[in-house]
Parts: C-alpha cells; structure tokens; sequence
C-alpha cells in the first residue's frame, strides 16, 4: 500500500474520472473484500475511490413500479424499507445471510456481485428476481442484468472506470421469491451451494413466469432457464418440480473443496432448488 | 508518504488524528487516539473484537479505512462506562464471570449494547445470532449470552422505575 490514494468523490462523473484515470484504482464501498484482499497481499490498488459520498449510490428508492438500490447501501438498509423488503424478500434475506451484523453494517449487494466470488449469497437471488445493474463509466451509462457481471472467481465484465451505480429490482407482480443456502453451520459461513427462485402465479395457481438460479455450483452463479421453463404453466406438480430439479441438477459443475465435494454440491442444488421454489410459491399465495 | 488529516468525532469529543491513505480505523484509534480498548483480532472481519459504533452501526473497525471516518461519529468501548460508573453491561460481564482472558470482551460489550440500545428485550436466539460476528475462545458463550440477558433485564428495569417517577 505504499504509495496508495484515498479519493471520496462526491459525484458519480468525479468517481468515473478518478477510476478511468488510473486503472490501478478501485471501487470501494463496503470494503469487507476489498480492504481484506488488500490486507493479505492478493490486490495492491494504486488508489481506492470510496462511493460513499455520493448521494445517488446510498440508500434505496421506487424505481417506476420497481426498486432501485444504490451501490453503496449495506445489507442491513435493505431491511429498513419495509416496502423493499416485503416485495422481495429473497433479496433482502439472501443479503442478510452474509457475515456478521458487523459486516452486514458495511457490505453492499453490490460489492457481493462485484467481488464475483461463485458462492456471494446475494448473487443467485438477483439474478433469480431478475434484477439489472445500472452501470456509469468513461462510456457514459449502460444497464444490465446481474448474471452479465461476473464472468468468472474474481472477475467481472466491467471495463475499466465502470461501476455500479445502482441496482435495479422490477416491479414485484403476483409471486414470490426465495433465497436458500447450504452451510454446516448456523451463521458466519460461506455458502456450499445456495439457490434463488422467483415464481408468478396465475389467479388458479399456474405459473407463468419463473426464474432459477443457483450459486457454488459452477465459476459462477449462473440462472438456470430450463429450471424455470419446466415450471411454467403447469401448477407446480410433482412432476413439474422433478424436471426443474433435474434441470438444476444437469447445469451443476461445481469442483471438489474444503467445504464439499462436486457430488455434494450437486445433491444439494437439487435439493435448495425445490425447498426455494415451495416458499416462493407460499409467498407468492400470500401476495395474491 | 503523505499522511491524510482526518477530523471526526469520538465518544462525543471532536478529535484531530493522522493516517495513511491505506491505514485502518482500528490502528487510528489505537495508535494516533491511545485508545486501545479496542483489540485486533483476525484484522479480516471474523472475530469482532474490533467493534466499534460508526455512524449509530456496529462495524469491525479493522475493515474501515481510517479516511472514510472523516466527519463521522465513533463510538468505542472508552465511552460505555459513564465516568467511573460501569455500564450495567459490564457489570453483569463481571458477574457472570462472561470473560477469561478478556481480549475478546470490548467487542462483545460494544455489540451487546448495540443490540440493548435498539432492542430492549431480545431472546436468548436474538443475542446469540446478534453476537455471531464476535468469537471468544475462553467462555463457551453461555455465559456471555446470560450476561447481555441479566443486563436487559436489568435494563427494563431501571426504565421502569424511571417511567414511574417521570409520571
């Protein structure tokens, strides 16, 4: 860190020029990746440009019908809008999975997404609602969906000066949404596999729409669109729920770990699967 | 390296220290402020014996660069005991006998009055899950958990009787 710059900019067009002007600088927001992989050595930014400031990145609001969640809003602020947390409640319950209260204070969903780790518990439940990432960079502004940004542990798909701004939920619709982790202990872990689901029921039940996604199954979380086809328009039968579990089952790669092997992993993804389509279902009974 | 002056306030007193672009909130306090209550652990955000109150949040202090408390409000482990007057807190720390070798203790009582503050009568499960992000090695937590439990309790207490002579 020798010769490392602190930059608090107060504008997203300030942040965009600090980032694009040295490509050696990074996004900070919540830091609880950041500062910890600068602390081990595994990064060594020339500069770090904190989001903070800026009043567009802090905080959530309605977006049209939907939400919009400024980059630099830790975890636990999600929960405090109760209009947020009761449209999408995977959401919010997945980014309150991650860490401590500590670390809930300080880390943001999108830092999760960014740090592009496959098992960030945030990430499956974005993607499964769903939501886009509002982009800004030297380009100027760009939006897209959660599941473009990381393309594999550790990296993204942004360019260099790009950030998110903000992160975008759609309007809720008749459903519900689910997120579910597998760790062996109670709190303060790491996801083994997790999955999300977001379903929309019909007046009779049918499902009309349906999104699956799973992490720590593959480089990583990834949707899983024939997960969702197998649900549409049937009324979540058994046989509806086989085919969407199988369909998770066959777009698993994971790898062997410290924290479970392939096998596991694949098992369980099943498993995550169908318990996350049944409480998106019940909620998505309690919204209509 | 040129050093940054930060301008913040701590356990209510406006403060004035030195730091490094890169250097931690937790080394500012220790090291520029002399207040070393406030222990390193793990310095990754597991361990929780950092803990401090930034903006009205619990935060490991370890993961805050010194810079970002520019214009912030902190509060630390220094400023729970009112003068020589221990926090109910602590004084049920002592006790339950809820610390053996002590490193660990700051962190969990900056946590436990954190969740005091904005729960008055939290379960056994809400302080459990509350006080996740601090480890200790000595105690085996049960002890801690019936210490933040009595000090609730004592807590409601006190509010009572001061709603009753307030009315």
């Amino acid at each position: 860190m020798a010769s490392l710059a602190f930059h608090a900019p107060e504008t997203i067009d300030q942040a965009v020029a600090l980032l694009a002007a040295n490509p050696a600088a990074r996004p900070l927001s919540g830091g609880t990746d950041l500062i910890v992989q600068m602390r081990s050595g595994r990064i060594a930014p020339a500069a770090v440009v904190d989001l903070k400031r800026i009043a567009a990145l802090t905080g959530t609001r309605r977006h049209g019908l939907g939400f919009a969640i400024g980059a630099a809003t830790p975890c636990t602020a999600l929960k405090r809008d109760r209009a947020l947390a009761a449209a999408w409640p995977g959401v919010v319950e997945a980014a309150n999975l991650i860490g401590s209260v500590q670390v809930r204070n300080r880390a943001t969903m999108a830092g999760n997404l960014c740090n592009a780790s496959p098992a960030a518990d945030s990430v499956p439940a974005l993607i499964a609602a769903g939501a886009t990432c509002l982009i800004a960079g030297p380009q100027g502004e760009r939006e897209v969906p959660v599941e473009a940004i990381p393309l594999a542990p550790g990296r993204t798909s942004l360019a260099p000066g790009e950030f998110v701004v903000e992160i975008r939920l759609p309007p809720r619709g008749q459903g519900g949404d689910a997120y579910l982790r597998s760790i062996p202990r109670t709190e303060m872990d790491i996801a083994v596999v997790g999955a999300g689901a977001n379903l929309v029921l019909d007046g009779e039940g049918t499902c009309t729409a349906a999104r699956i996604a799973v992490g720590a199954v593959a480089p990583t979380a990834i949707l899983v669109p024939e997960a969702g086809a197998a649900l549409v328009g049937t009324r979540l039968d058994e046989p509806a729920l086989a085919a969407m579990a199988e369909a998770v089952r066959a777009a698993c790669r994971p790898i062997d770990d410290k924290r479970g092997t392939a096998e596991y992993r694949t098992a369980m993804a099943e498993v995550l699967a169908r318990r996350v389509v049944a409480i998106a279902r019940q909620r998505a009974g309690e919204n209509a | 390296m040129n050093k940054l002056v930060i301008a913040a306030t701590v356990n209510g007193d406006p403060v004035e220290f030195l730091t490094d672009p890169g250097g931690s909130l937790l080394d500012a306090l220790r090291e520029e402020l002399l207040l070393t209550g406030t222990k390193e652990g793990c310095g990754s955000g597991d361990c929780g014996a950092c803990t401090v109150i930034l903006d009205g949040e619990m935060v490991c202090s370890c993961l805050v660069f010194a810079a970002e408390a520019q214009g912030r409000q902190i509060a630390t482990i220094e400023g729970v005991a009112e003068g020589g007057r221990l926090h109910p807190i602590q004084r049920k720390f002592l006790d339950h006998a809820a610390l053996q070798c002590g490193f660990c203790t700051p962190g969990f009582i900056v946590a436990a009055r954190s969740l005091l503050d904005r729960n008055p009568d939290p379960s056994e499960s809400e302080v459990r899950y509350w006080l996740a992000g601090n480890l200790c090695r000595c105690t085996g937590y049960d002890k801690i958990v019936r210490a933040v439990l009595d000090a609730a309790a004592e807590l409601r207490q006190e509010r009572r009787v001061e709603g009753e002579l307030a009315a």
